[in-house]
């Protein structure tokens, strides 16, 4: 599997990245040891006014779980990403990304003077550093999705993160649909009970896909995947790419 | 629930509000709120969704956030004493009260483009809750607000359960003629509404209606 990577790297636990991948790559996520979770957000490249939308993409798949077949649609109605492999069935987009408030208050304040690189990192301020660089700020900051982690909402509406759910090794694997800036922080659900910093290494791994063919899974999800799938396609025929 | 429903049933005389407008469907209003004025939203036919965006009117990048407001109560659902929240945490406004019983966070605001997605390619042309955002975004005249701006919204009245199995719905309204939710400013804040005008789905059961907005100075 790793030789088939074209560039992998490992995001510590409380590690941020972001970076530019084009159209037609799988990222493959790792999680590295058990309870694993990472909030990404995605942004079109060519137009990072478009970005990835939870409500648009929840209500068009019925669903408030991500997993195999779903796909992450942008506010213009098209399909950044699809979920294309999924060990765990069930990725979180409700509950959004840890602050440095409630990290502090969660698990003891910490700071860089005195814990150097060891201190404990906000989902808050990796996203703030990393849209930033991207030349965006905070009024970017939209809905997340939380790979590798559940929250089930019961009947009165109450959110409950699932400890137990991502084992070591577990693996999603997301292929883009457009050329997307991805943006992730490796911190943990804000949601999350355990009261010692539940944070650890992922990898990642971008590999060549095959090409979107007429079975292909995701494309055939549900009448509303293939429609945001066509409009995708109408934004490539009219760039003229 | 009934009791606080009771309890919340009308302490405050239309007389003295200091703002009382009809929002018609498909139409939009875009208003500040004073830290302690009281914002009230009424269902006046029953079964409405107000497509509802705040901004911490002093800083308008920090938009609502869904998540932020629901991971911060551990409860999907938005009722009376729900604090809903900017994205930096910060609490704009409280409900305080709801004779609805609960309001969705997670359904957003319907726009041309999922317009095609959820129905058909020829549904582009409808009027929708984006467009009716955006307009008032351009009225407004405020360079600060801009389609970057553009967070998933409140829809008051409006009923999307989630189910355990992690299944999501856009059910017939929970709600009827003349349900409202009341809710104070924390901070000082911006207010945008869109009267949603979605006619494919039940969430306004395929008639969308006026809304009426008052506020309060206490």
């Amino acid at each position: 599997m790793e030789s088939n990577a074209i560039w992998s790297t490992t995001i510590r636990p409380g590690g941020k990245w972001s970076g530019t991948i084009g159209r037609g790559k799988l990222i493959r996520f790792t999680a590295l040891e058990a309870g694993a979770n990472v909030a990404i957000q995605l942004y079109h490249a060519n137009d990072l006014a478009e970005r990835y939308n939870m409500p648009d993409s929840l209500k068009a798949q019925y669903t408030a779980r991500y997993t195999r077949g779903n796909v992450l649609m942008s506010d213009n109605g098209r399909v950044l990403a699809s979920f294309v492999e999924d060990s765990l069935g069930w990725h979180d987009p409700i509950s959004g990304y840890s602050y440095r408030e409630a990290t502090d208050a969660k698990y003891g304040s910490t700071n860089y003077q005195a814990e150097r690189n060891e201190w404990l990192r906000s989902g808050e301020e990796n996203f703030a550093v990393e849209l930033v660089r991207n030349g965006l700020r905070p009024r970017d900051m939209m809905p997340v999705v939380n790979l590798f982690s559940k929250v089930a909402v019961d009947a009165t509406g109450a959110m409950r993160y699932d400890v137990d759910h991502c084992p070591a090794g577990a693996t999603v694997t997301l292929r883009t649909e457009m050329d997307t800036l991805l943006v992730l922080s490796n911190t943990p659900n804000p949601l999350d009970p355990r009261a010692e910093y539940p944070s650890v290494p992922i990898q990642i791994e971008v590999l060549q896909a095959a090409p979107v063919d007429a079975a292909d899974y995701c494309l055939n999800f549900r009448g509303e995947n293939r429609r945001a799938f066509e409009n995708t396609r109408e934004y490539y025929t009219l760039l003229g790419v | 629930m009934s009791v606080m429903r009771e309890a919340a049933v009308q302490t405050r005389e239309q007389s003295e509000a200091v703002v009382n407008e009809v929002i018609l469907a498909g139409d939009g209003w875009m208003h500040v709120l004073e830290p302690g004025q009281v914002l009230r939203i009424v269902d006046m036919e029953g079964n409405q969704a107000a497509d509802t965006l705040f901004y911490d009117a002093d800083n308008p990048e920090d938009h609502y956030s869904a998540v932020a407001t629901i991971a911060a109560q551990a409860n999907i659902y938005l009722t009376t004493g729900s604090v809903l929240r900017a994205e930096s945490g910060k609490p704009l406004v409280e409900i305080i009260a709801d004779t609805c019983g609960r309001h969705d966070t997670v359904g957003g605001s319907c726009s041309a483009q999922s317009n095609t997605v959820r129905y058909a390619h020829e549904k582009l042309h409808m009027h929708n809750c984006r467009d009716t955002f955006m307009l008032q975004l351009a009225k407004q005249g405020d360079e600060r607000y801009t389609k970057r701006d553009l967070a998933p919204n409140v829809n008051f009245f409006m009923n999307v359960p989630v189910s355990e199995d992690g299944g999501l719905t856009f059910a017939d309204g929970i709600s009827s003629p003349g349900v409202y939710v009341e809710m104070q400013a924390i901070a000082r804040t911006m207010v945008l509404i869109s009267n949603c005008p979605q006619l494919n789905n039940p969430c306004n059961a395929y008639n969308p209606t006026p809304v009426r907005v008052l506020i309060w100075n206490e």
